[in-house]
């Protein structure tokens, strides 16, 4: 009796699972796939702007799966970890340009467009002031990262030059070079590591940033 | 010409505006008030209105019967409903792909020839009139896309992870910019477009008449300029993806009000 009960439920149980089994939908769609096959029909090449420039490398995809929320802790460290092995320190170790170049760059927001001629650095600026504050005096700056007015002052860097303010230069140059580094789905350019500047460019918008001479410290 | 004179020179006074420490908001919504009577996008308006009802084409056939949505001819309301899905083409589409179609069966266009045709040249030009005036058409009403077939869900799917995809030189998504509220580039307010952003803000203000360079441009330019901008490869003219994006940035916009076409800096 109570084994035919058992029985009888085992069976009961069984059938509810054909049933929903019957009930579910079908597996979700794999929108991975479906939206590499609406890239590739949608984009085309145009001048300097290839479709080549849709492949993703492991931190792009892994940000952009997590739709706009945060990425698992392990993941983020993993890809930080990734990025940090591409930082290229000054081979020279010199860290500090001409913070007037530099301001230069942190004006000028072209470049990498399929309206730009050329993908070589020197037609390329830092887009700074898009999304950053930086000295007082430039009041159309935006607002996606923070402000970096008295940047380097803020950070106890009166001399560049000593040794107390080296950890801080490899840090800035590593934001600059790539700032996935320290920040796995950052919304900032990975100017030395995509290319887009070279060392000399970076060099001077680390002046702008840590010269104590630079409007950014200065005013 | 007299009300471009004066978007001019309002521009400018905008522009001074700016410099005395008002947001870009302020300074837009105060040249858009003194503009109420004399937006130029009443100019591509009636032009627009003009070539729906003109025959043309190697058919020489007015595009009075096109179906936008909302039945042959029917053209009030249809834009805040726009992208849907429609039965004949089985596929979603947006008011300019949808345009496309209309321009290929009823006046024998050839619709991939338009797509390629650059902005502002040729047909170009037709499509930009059409989509100022449909769009005024429903100007005061509220988004409200329809979701109920399974090619519109998916397309907000696919159009939400586009949104969210980053990639090129610069890893830039459309997130980068509009995941989040309150962030300007430079003076420039950036909606946030994962939700409604409010009445006639974001996807609500386009179709678009731009002071800076005196032209027209729909939602399909504003998309072209925004993947130029964000270092993307080209995406083609009504593109999948670029309906796909306004599937998501439009059903996200639910209950927005249209102000379209809208005027913009």
């Amino acid at each position: 009796m109570h084994i035919q009960r058992r029985t009888g439920r085992a069976a009961a149980l069984g059938a509810l699972i054909v049933l929903a089994g019957c009930a579910a939908p079908a597996s979700a769609p794999d929108y991975d796939a479906l939206l590499a096959e609406m890239l590739k029909a949608s984009f085309r090449d145009q001048g300097i702007a290839t479709v080549d420039r849709l492949k993703q490398d492991a931190s792009n995809a892994e940000c952009s799966k997590a739709l706009g929320t945060g990425l698992p802790e392990a993941t983020a460290k993993a890809i930080e970890a990734a990025n940090l092995k591409t930082v290229k320190m000054p081979a020279d170790g010199r860290f500090i340009g001409d913070w007037k170049e530099g301001e230069k760059l942190a004006q000028n927001g072209r470049g990498m467009t399929w309206t730009d001629a050329s993908t070589a650095t020197s037609a390329n600026g830092g887009n700074c002031y898009n999304c950053h504050q930086i000295t007082k005096a430039e009041i159309s700056y935006g607002t996606i990262g923070p402000s970096l007015y008295q940047y380097g002052k803020l950070r106890g860097v009166t001399d560049p030059a000593a040794p107390a303010s080296a950890e801080m230069l490899k840090y800035t140059w590593g934001k600059i070079w790539n700032a996935k580094a320290t920040n796995a789905c950052s919304n900032m350019p990975r100017f030395g590591h995509a290319g887009v500047l070279n060392a000399a460019q970076i060099r001077d918008l680390m002046a702008l940033l840590l010269d104590p001479t630079s409007p950014v410290n200065a005013q | 010409m007299k009300a471009l004179l004066i978007a001019i020179a309002l521009c400018v006074s905008a522009c001074g505006a700016l410099a005395q420490g008002k947001s870009t908001a302020d300074g837009i919504a105060e040249y858009r008030k003194m503009l109420e009577d004399g937006n130029p996008a009443e100019l591509f308006e009636a032009k627009g209105e003009g070539l729906w009802k003109q025959k043309r084409g190697p058919r020489n056939m007015s595009l009075e019967q096109c179906d936008l949505g909302k039945g042959p001819g029917q053209v009030r309301g249809a834009f805040v409903e726009l992208p849907r899905y429609f039965a004949d083409t089985r596929k979603v589409q947006d008011l300019e792909s949808r345009l496309l179609t209309c321009m290929e069966t009823l006046q024998g266009f050839d619709a991939g020839e338009i797509a390629k045709t650059p902005f502002g040249r040729g047909e170009q030009l037709t499509l930009e009139a059409l989509a100022a005036w449909i769009s005024a058409e429903s100007r005061g009403q509220r988004f409200n896309l329809p979701q109920g077939h399974a090619q519109e869900r998916m397309s907000y799917e696919l159009g939400k992870r586009a949104f969210f995809y980053r990639a090129g030189p610069h890893d830039f998504a459309c997130a980068s910019c509009h995941g989040e509220a309150g962030k300007r580039i430079r003076l420039q307010d950036l909606p946030k477009l994962t939700v409604n952003p409010g009445d006639g803000v974001g996807f609500a203000a386009w179709p678009a008449y731009r002071v800076s360079n005196g032209e027209m441009w729909s939602m399909q330019r504003r998309l072209n300029d925004c993947f130029r901008q964000q270092r993307f490869p080209y995406p083609g003219y009504a593109s999948d993806l670029t309906i796909a994006l306004g599937v998501y940035m439009g059903v996200n916009a639910k209950g927005a009000e249209s102000i379209a076409p809208a005027l913009k800096r």
